[in-house]
């Protein structure tokens, strides 16, 4: 089985400060890979550069394109960048204002990625996304609502679906729980989930929140200022962690 | 004539805008910086528009200049008197006698030809403007043609009031590749724009000009269930009868009295002078 996302030695420095140091990882399809690490560990770094919003320093970012197979996606073309970035890569925000457009109705928002790749039918265009928000258990009567109307976990949801329809095959997460209270945060995990599996996503999750990571990942990489310090299956990271850091952060979680 | 240089730009700046046009007619709809000068006019009173006139006329020119098609109002007179008085350039008002016509929110509707300039006044150039706050962003939309948006726009208007709602500054694609704002005219006008004349866009205040050459492809935006529909309003001139040109409507008293005329100012005078009679329209000896 060929991976579907191999990253090579990635590092990007601000300055004289480390962002991430020689990162490397494969990702198979159908997988979900967690990234955990304090505030400053250079986990959004190094999300940011796999995504292509950041340039790194050096290292190789390969993906397995539907058209020409594996290929470095630092040494595409900026056109075919972003019609990857707006087709079979997706990419949730922390904060769903950031990836949501805040004075287009909920509709729009969903369709804006099938309109970018080319639909020009209107019917078409709102049936899929009366679907998809269906799917992200939005009301249809709520579909001309713009999202400022919305609560903080519906924004989520919305940012979700928008990002989902085109049936991308890899998912990049910055913190899709943060923000948000425990009881939506827990339905919306149960959302990701059932997606992840349905679709058969590939996923890249970056938190510091150690539960998601649980429930989400299959695999997991421990981030200590810009170095990866520990990784492996979820579970046996979790539950019998090698590395000093991440024995701590195991035990910084607060039981209930 | 006055003391003035020939259309009161000095011959550099006339220079450096005809680049600038003529980079425009090379790629049709691409939207070129161009050093806007100030002129003793404010911004939005057509600055654009004139730089571009000033740099495009001849002494053997006839200027026209027209404001929502009218040849009579503020904008247009005075524009007409600028030329007059700094270009001593002939002017009309006949659109077919023009060779150069300055335009703001409206076409003629009268068939222009190869031999004819219409030159538009243009408020935001940047058709995605409104979508997309940063020109950063939006120049490079513009270069790797990702108009997806462009689209959001029109899914929005159709969600909200049921129908393709823009009724003015309807976005076209030029060619099948740029995408423009053909300016603020009523979307009745953009099947127009395939046209025999050389269409030239200025924005003063934004720095921008754009251009169609003769005949250039024009496709107005839509969907394939919502195709786009040059409307006007469902009724005929009350002056001349005219049942194809674009109409004002003009409230004529408090009692809800109003009537409908061609905005087209020229066009309706010679439907009247040719004999063509309104629903409250008199013939045009009585009149006299």
């Amino acid at each position: 089985m060929t991976p579907l996302f191999q990253v090579k030695g990635l590092s990007k420095n601000y300055g004289t400060h480390i962002g991430c140091r020689d990162v490397n990882f494969d990702l198979y399809p159908g997988e979900v890979m967690g990234i955990v690490g304090e505030s400053g560990s250079g986990k959004s770094t190094l999300l940011n550069c796999m995504a292509g919003h950041l340039t790194p320093d050096a290292g190789q970012v390969m993906f397995d394109t539907r058209a020409e197979g594996m290929k470095d996606t630092l040494e595409m073309s900026e056109p075919e960048r972003r019609m990857l970035s707006r087709t079979d890569w997706a990419f949730v925000h922390q904060h769903a204002r950031d990836g949501l457009r805040m004075n287009v109705s909920a509709g729009g928002n969903v369709g804006e990625r099938l309109m970018a790749v080319g639909a020009r039918h209107y019917g078409e265009i709102r049936d899929t996304a009366i679907d998809w928000l269906d799917r992200v258990e939005i009301k249809e009567s709520r579909i001309d609502d713009r999202p400022s109307a919305f609560s903080g976990g519906m924004q989520q949801r919305l940012q979700i679906a928008r990002n989902l329809v085109t049936g991308p095959r890899l998912v990049f997460m910055d913190e899709p729980t943060g923000g948000l209270d425990v009881s939506v945060q827990a339905r919306l995990l149960d959302l990701l989930r059932s997606l992840v599996r349905e679709m058969g996503l590939s996923a890249i999750i970056v938190t510091h929140d150690l539960a998601v990571v649980r429930l989400l990942a299959d695999r997991l990489m421990v981030m200590k200022d810009g170095h990866v310090v520990e990784s492996g299956l979820t579970d046996q990271v979790l539950d019998d962690p090698q590395h000093g850091y991440t024995q701590l952060l195991v035990s910084s979680v607060l039981q209930v | 004539m006055s003391d003035y240089n020939f259309a009161y730009l000095d011959e550099q700046t006339k220079r450096m805008i005809r680049r600038a046009i003529l980079k425009g007619l090379a790629i049709p709809g691409y939207q070129v910086p161009f050093a806007s000068r100030e002129m003793p006019m404010p911004y939005g009173w057509g600055t654009g528009g004139v730089q571009v006139s000033a740099a495009t006329l001849t002494p053997d020119d006839q200027f026209k200049v027209i404001d929502q098609g009218a040849d009579d109002t503020t904008n247009a007179v005075s524009i007409r008197k600028f030329f007059e008085r700094t270009a001593g350039v002939e002017t009309t008002e006949e659109t077919a006698k023009a060779t150069v016509i300055q335009t703001r929110h409206r076409i003629p509707e009268e068939d222009l030809t190869e031999d004819q300039i219409l030159v538009y006044q243009v408020p935001i150039p940047e058709p995605l403007r409104f979508l997309e706050p940063s020109e950063i962003e939006t120049r490079k939309m513009h270069s790797l043609e990702e108009y997806g948006l462009m689209h959001v726009k029109l899914y929005e208007d159709i969600a909200r009031h049921g129908a393709i709602a823009t009724a003015y500054a309807y976005p076209v694609k030029v060619e099948g590749r740029y995408v423009m704002d053909p300016s603020p005219i009523p979307k009745f006008d953009n099947p127009k724009m395939e046209m025999a004349a050389i269409q030239l866009f200025g924005a003063g205040r934004e720095q921008r000009i754009y251009a169609l050459p003769p005949y250039t492809k024009v496709v107005s935006l839509d969907f394939e269930d919502f195709p786009f529909e040059a409307s006007k309003a469902d009724a005929c001139c009350d002056l001349c009868g005219a049942e194809d040109s674009y109409l004002d409507e003009v409230i004529t008293d408090d009692q809800g009295g109003r009537m409908f005329v061609c905005s087209d100012t020229d066009y309706c005078r010679s439907r009247r002078e040719a004999g063509h009679v309104g629903a409250l329209g008199m013939a045009q000896e009585d009149a006299a």
